[in-house]
């Protein structure tokens, strides 16, 4: 305590050092260990080593671009799809919400706390050709008599968009939670109508929550496999399912381990990019 | 027309909400439905019969029940470390002004930001390459990580709006630095913390991806369900399913009562102490 009093300053760095210890020896530490991993060569009879093997990142390239180019493809159209469905949602709960507002928010958020592969496979039940949307489809059919909805690319978007939504409902309520009604009320005394009053007042100022939400959604999407696992089929298969599957059942650690720093690089390339065309600066303060 | 196309457009909102939320809970709805089915095989995916078997004793299967004793040991211990560890991060963010403020807040944020898989894979990678054997201690090292994150900022958002001068309050009338802390302070943080804590709880017994990389033969609640999904998923899965989510609901529904109750309590007794004035 005495030794506190004589150097406040120590206070802070005391504070946040068993908490960062912790962070770095298991959060950055490890992100080394997979990059050398990465440029490793062998197998896991011999063994593995630091051989500088850039060529895994060639292969793995290479050998697996459709799946990458798939996981960027489902994760951008399922974060547009959660944030066309979150958003009337949260609108409404948060405009419409009255004394009701944070019982409804518990409504939209507790389906999410149902451990995440018990609703993947839900999912499977929904969409199962012996299920109810399958038969109704048919019967008005937008499905062909055969047509199948799981086991396709559908249904593997579909489960990715379900299992992120709180990611993007979340933020987009904190944001649409702040909009001021009496801004509304003034742009429609200015005359205009509630396309005009949307676009100018509520789009605007749930931007922030627009750019969060969709970043928390589509990081997490494009690293999925769970989805494509149980909701597809190898033709589904995304960068996730090569990563896992190269790492626990081929056990080549190298390749697996070049294919997560791809996957790595490219989300945070591709955040770089969306943020400075948002102008994530202007947004976030 | 303007009225008409209000009125549509008012109505039309409250449909597309109620559809959402339809979405949103169907699938709980099917888990809870085939909670009560009699399957005939071991495919739980058609329904065959109403039972309410699965109810009556919906932990006899040996490996689920260790399974989620595993879990919420790991869940257990994972949010009190996290919690203890994510408080004082966020007590020296806010509180204090120091250098290294901006490299701390980016190892909070990059965890968050890191898919699960990436940050499985890479502690796979630690482990194998130092001979770390994976099993319930790892397990437990790896969910810490992406609890702390949650943690701060859960606890940095009661701790912005904290009144510094009841703190003062306390040393002026002779507490010390410990004393003040533990009878002024954590009281009033209190809800963060417990919603950290619960956060952590949450997130640590759903985790999947990253205990799949660091779990060795330790198997969990969400690992127990992924080895099933393959041969057919036991009924009594959903009834654990259906038990989840009315658990979750009902602390949160508890949660917000306490809280409107509170904040009605204190405008009465805000409006009575300005009538006195």
């Amino acid at each position: 305590m005495g030794y506190l009093r004589r150097h406040p300053r120590a206070v802070p760095y005391l504070l946040i050092a068993p908490g960062l210890a912790w962070l770095a020896v298991l959060f950055v530490v490890p992100l080394y260990y997979l990059v050398t991993t990465s440029l490793q060569s062998g197998d896991i009879y011999e063994g593995f080593r630091l051989t500088w093997q850039w060529s895994n990142y060639g292969d793995m390239l290479s050998q697996y671009r459709p799946q990458l180019v798939r996981s960027a493809l489902y994760a951008a159209i399922a974060t547009v799809a959660a944030l066309l469905i979150a958003y009337p949602i949260v609108y409404f709960i948060a405009r419409r919400g009255g004394q009701w507002k944070s019982l409804l928010l518990v409504l939209l958020v507790a389906p999410f706390f149902v451990t995440y592969l018990i609703r993947t496979i839900a999912w499977q039940t929904i969409l199962a050709d012996e299920g109810l949307v399958v038969g109704v489809l048919r019967d008005v059919h937008i499905l062909a008599p055969d047509g199948r909805l799981l086991a396709t690319s559908f249904a593997v978007v579909a489960g990715i968009t379900y299992n992120y939504f709180p990611f993007m409902a979340l933020p987009l309520y904190v944001a649409l939670e702040q909009l001021d009604g009496r801004l509304l009320e003034a742009s429609s005394d200015l005359y205009a109508n509630s396309v005009r009053s949307f676009l100018r007042v509520t789009l605007p100022i749930s931007l922030p929550g627009v750019f969060a939400g969709t970043l928390t959604t589509f990081i997490p999407a494009m690293g999925d496999f769970v989805n494509a696992q149980l909701l597809g089929t190898p033709k589904q298969y995304m960068i996730g399912n090569v990563i896992q599957s190269k790492f626990l059942v081929i056990v080549d650690y190298p390749l697996a381990s070049a294919g997560a720093v791809i996957l790595m690089v490219l989300i945070l390339v591709g955040v770089a990019i969306y943020a400075r065309a948002l102008g994530a600066e202007r947004l976030t303060g | 027309m303007r009225r008409a196309r209000r009125f549509a457009g008012h109505h039309l909102l409250t449909l597309v909400a109620l559809l959402g939320f339809i979405y949103i809970l169907a699938p709980i709805a099917v888990i809870a439905l085939f909670s009560f089915n009699d399957p005939a095989g071991k495919y739980n995916y058609t329904w065959q019969g109403f039972t309410t078997q699965y109810w009556q004793n919906p932990f006899d299967i040996p490996a689920l029940r260790d399974a989620l004793i595993t879990s919420i040991q790991i869940a257990l211990l994972a949010s009190i470390i996290a919690t203890v560890l994510g408080t004082l991060i966020s007590l020296a963010l806010v509180r204090h002004a120091f250098r290294g403020r901006g490299t701390t807040n980016l190892l909070i944020f990059l965890p968050m930001s890191t898919p699960e898989i990436v940050m499985g894979a890479s502690l796979l990678a630690l482990f194998l390459n130092l001979g770390v054997a994976t099993g319930f201690a790892t397990i437990l090292l790896a969910h810490v990580v992406f609890c702390i994150a949650f943690c701060v900022v859960t606890v940095k958002a009661r701790l912005v709006g904290f009144d510094r001068r009841l703190e003062e309050a306390a040393m002026d009338l002779g507490a010390n630095e410990v004393r003040t802390f533990l009878r002024v302070t954590l009281p009033l943080i209190l809800p963060g913390v417990g919603a950290a804590a619960l956060l952590s709880f949450a997130l640590s017994v759903d985790d999947f991806v990253i205990t799949n990389f660091t779990h060795g033969t330790v198997v969990t609640f969400p690992l127990f369900i992924w080895g099933a999904a393959r041969v057919g998923v036991p009924v009594q899965v959903n009834v654990i399913g259906t038990l989840i989510f009315l658990v979750a609901v009902g602390i949160m529904a508890i949660g917000v009562l306490v809280s409107t109750v509170r904040a009605r309590r204190d405008r009465a007794l805000a409006e009575r102490a300005a009538e006195a004035h």
